[in-house]
C-alpha cells in the first residue's frame, strides 16, 4: 500500500480540485470515536501515571498540589492536547507533514518531534521489556529478600559506573536483551497490522484490562495495614507550597509530561479521525481519563508505600517512592511482604506492561507516519523498516550492563529539554510568528460539540510557553552547574547533551529530502468561514 | 486519615473523576455535530473494514 494524500480526495469530494484516484490508496482511519479514544488514553496512560505523579505530589505541597496540578490541567494539558488536535485533525498528516501545511519550514519541527519520539522509544522498549522479565519473576518472588540488589545486581547486572568504571560496554545482559527482541518484534506487529487492527485493537483490550487489573490493586492496597498512614502523606496538604513556585513547575511539567503532548502522538492520532469527527469532546474524555488514573495510582501506590513503611517501621519519606526504582525495588518489596503476593506482583507489573506497551505503540506510530508520508513507502515497508532500525539501536545501547545509566541519561534530557523545547516552538511559530490560532480555533469549533473560547489563544500563546520557557532555562542553568546525577562530565556531553544535539541535526536532515507524495490537499472546513450565502450564488464550488 | 487529608482526596476525586464523568455523558449526549458544513467527505475507500471486503 502506498501512502496516498487523502486531503487531495477531500478536496476533489468538494469540488476544489481533479486528481485521478484510481490507485492510490486511502489514508487509514479509526473506526469510531471509541477507539480513537481508547488509543489516545493507551498513550496518554503510560509508566509516569503510575510511578510518576505519586511522588511529584507528595514532593510538592501533598493535598496542596491539587490545586496547581488542576489549575496546569485546565491551563496548558488541555489546551495543548486540543493544539495537537487541530493542527492533526486540520492538516491530515502525521508531525511532519501537518507542520509542513502550517508553514513550509515548520516541517523541521515535525521531524524534531519524531527525533523525540526516535529516542524515547528505543529506551522506553526497554522499560517494557523489564516490566515483562518481573511479571515473570512475580509468580514465584524471584527477587527473594534483597529486591535492591535482584533489579540491578541479577536482573541488569548494572557495572559500577562510578569513578573510573565503565560507561559503555557492550556486555550484553540475556534477561534483558530477549525480553527487549519480544517487545520489539510485538511493537513492530502490532504496527504493521495498521490504525485500525494494530494500534486500535491493541488498546481496545490492553486499555479495559488495564483499568480492571490495576483498579483490583488500588482495592486491595486501600485494605492493608498502614495505608491509611500512606494515604495521609500523600493528600496531608502544606498550603506554603502554593507559594512557591517551583511547586507550579512542577505541577506544569507532571500535566504536560502525562498527556503525551507536543511530541507529535496526539498529532498522529487525531489525523487518523475522520474530517466530520468531534474533536474537543472526546480530547476532554482522554484528558480526564489520563488525570483520574494518575488519581488512581496515586491512591494504590502511597496506600502500598504506607503499608511497606509500617511492616519495615519506616516513614515513607525512607522509601523509593518514585521513578524506576518504585516500580522494580520498592514494589516487589511491597509484593514480598503482601499476603497473596505473587498475584498482586502480576497485576502490578502486568499494569506496567500494558501501561507502557500502548504508549510504546503510539511513540512509534508517529515515526511509522512520518515515514510512510515523507518517502511513499508502505505501512509494511516503513514500519519493518523503523522496528529493525530503532530495535537493533534498542538493543545496542539499553540490553547491556550499562543500560541503566544511558536510559536514565537521554530520558533526563529528552524529556526536560526536548520536549520542552518542542512545546515552545509550537506555541512560538504556529501561535505566534504564523497566527495560525483563529483558524486552528475555528477548526475545533466547526467540527466539535465543546466549544473553545478565546480564552484558549491565552493558554496555548502566552501561559503554556511562559511556564515552559521557565522550565527550559531552569533546566539548562541546572544541567551546566551541576553535572546530572554527578555522571561523568565527558559521559554527559555525549550521552545527554549529544542526544539533545541529535534531534536537531535529525530535524535538519529528514527535512532536506524532497516528499515522493502527492501534494494536493485542501484544509476542510475552509477558513475564513465561507458564508453560505456566497456559496449558493457559485463563487465558491 | 486525618479530617484535611480527607477533604483533600475527596476534591480531587470530585474534581477529576467527576470531570471524566461530565465529560463522558456530555459525549454520549451528543457525540457528533449535526451541523457541519458542506464537504470533508471522506472518500469512501478510507473504510478500512469496507476495503478488505470489496472485492
Amino acid at each position: 500500500m502506498t501512502w496516498f494524500d487523502s486531503r487531495a480526495i477531500d478536496a476533489e469530494a468538494v469540488g476544489l480540485v481533479s486528481t485521478d484516484n484510481t490507485t492510490a490508496a486511502p489514508r487509514e482511519q479509526f473506526t469510531g470515536q471509541v477507539g480513537f479514544i481508547l488509543s489516545a488514553i493507551g498513550s496518554a496512560v503510560g509508566l509516569g501515571n503510575i510511578w510518576r505523579f505519586p511522588g511529584v505530589a507528595y514532593e510538592n505541597g501533598g493535598g496542596a498540589f491539587m490545586v496547581p496540578y488542576l489549575v496546569a490541567l485546565l491551563t496548558a494539558g488541555i489546551p495543548i492536547l486540543f493544539l495537537d488536535y487541530a493542527l492533526g485533525h486540520r492538516f491530515r498528516g502525521g508531525a511532519p507533514q501537518a507542520f509542513r501545511r502550517v508553514k513550509g519550514w515548520l516541517e523541521s519541527l515535525g521531524w524534531f518531534q519524531v527525533m523525540i519520539c526516535v529516542l524515547i522509544a528505543v529506551y522506553y522498549a526497554a522499560v517494557v521489556a523489564w516490566a515483562a522479565s518481573f511479571f515473570v519473576y512475580s509468580f514465584g518472588l524471584d527477587w527473594g529478600d534483597d529486591a535492591a540488589a535482584f533489579f540491578v545486581g541479577e536482573h541488569l547486572q548494572l557495572a559500577d559506573v562510578g569513578g573510573a568504571d565503565p560507561w559503555l560496554t557492550f556486555d550484553f545482559v540475556a534477561a534483558v536483551l530477549i525480553p527487549l527482541v519480544l517487545v520489539w518484534v510485538a511493537v513492530v506487529a502490532v504496527l504493521a497490522a495498521g490504525v485500525v487492527k494494530g494500534v486500535q485493537r491493541a488498546n481496545v483490550v490492553f486499555i479495559p484490562l488495564l483499568i480492571v487489573a490495576f483498579g483490583i490493586l488500588v482495592v486491595r492496597s486501600l485494605f492493608l495495614e498502614g495505608a491509611v498512614d500512606g494515604l495521609n502523606v500523600l493528600f496531608t496538604p502544606d498550603w506554603s507550597a502554593l507559594g512557591d513556585p517551583s511547586v507550579w513547575i512542577a505541577a506544569y511539567g507532571q500535566i504536560f509530561f502525562s498527556l503525551s503532548v507536543a511530541f507529535g502522538i496526539m498529532i498522529t492520532y487525531a489525523s487518523y479521525r475522520r474530517r466530520r469527527s468531534n474533536m474537543t469532546g472526546p480530547g476532554l474524555v482522554v484528558a480526564f481519563s489520563n488525570s483520574g488514573f494518575e488519581l488512581l495510582a496515586g491512591i494504590g501506590v502511597f496506600s502500598a508505600l504506607g503499608f511497606l513503611a509500617s511492616q519495615q517501621g519506616v516513614t515513607v519519606a525512607d522509601l523509593n517512592f518514585q521513578g524506576v526504582l518504585l516500580a522494580f525495588v520498592t514494589f516487589p518489596t511491597i509484593v514480598t511482604e503482601m499476603p497473596g503476593g505473587a498475584f498482586f506482583g502480576a497485576l502490578f507489573f502486568g499494569s506496567l506492561v500494558m501501561a507502557g506497551f500502548t504508549s510504546l505503540v503510539s511513540i512509534l506510530q508517529v515515526v511509522s507516519a512520518a515515514v510512510q508520508e515523507k518517502f511513499a513507502l508502505s505501512r509494511r515497508a516503513a514500519t519493518l523498516g523503523m522496528g529493525l532500525t530503532l530495535g537493533v539501536v534498542s538493543v545496542l545501547g539499553f540490553s547491556t550492563t550499562t543500560g541503566l545509566i544511558l536510559l536514565d541519561t537521554v530520558d533526563a534530557f529528552v524529556n526536560n529539554i526536548g520536549i520542552v523545547a518542542s512545546a515552545i516552538f509550537m506555541c512560538v511559530f504556529v501561535i505566534w510568528l504564523y497566527r495560525s490560532g483563529p483558524e486552528l480555533r475555528h477548526h475545533l469549533n466547526t467540527v466539535s460539540t465543546f466549544q473553545v473560547g478565546r480564552w484558549w489563544y491565552v493558554c496555548v500563546g502566552a501561559i503554556v510557553p511562559v511556564m515552559l520557557i521557565v522550565m527550559l532555562v531552569q533546566y539548562v542553568i541546572t544541567r551546566i552547574n551541576e553535572p546530572y546525577e554527578d555522571y561523568d562530565t565527558t559521559y554527559l556531553l555525549y550521552a545527554g547533551w549529544g542526544s539533545v544535539a541529535l534531534l536537531f541535526v535529525g530535524a535538519i536532515v529528514f527535512s532536506l529530502p524532497r516528499w515522493r507524495s502527492r501534494e494536493e490537499f485542501t484544509a476542510w472546513p475552509p477558513y475564513p468561514p465561507v458564508d453560505a450565502a456566497t456559496e449558493q450564488k457559485g463563487f465558491i464550488r | 486519615m486525618t479530617t484535611e487529608s480527607i477533604l483533600m482526596m475527596a476534591v480531587a476525586m470530585v474534581i477529576i473523576w467527576g470531570g471524566l464523568i461530565v465529560s463522558i455523558v456530555a459525549l454520549r449526549a451528543r457525540p457528533e455535530r449535526d451541523d457541519l458544513p458542506p464537504g470533508g467527505v471522506d472518500d469512501h475507500r478510507q473504510d478500512a473494514g469496507i476495503i478488505e471486503h470489496d472485492t
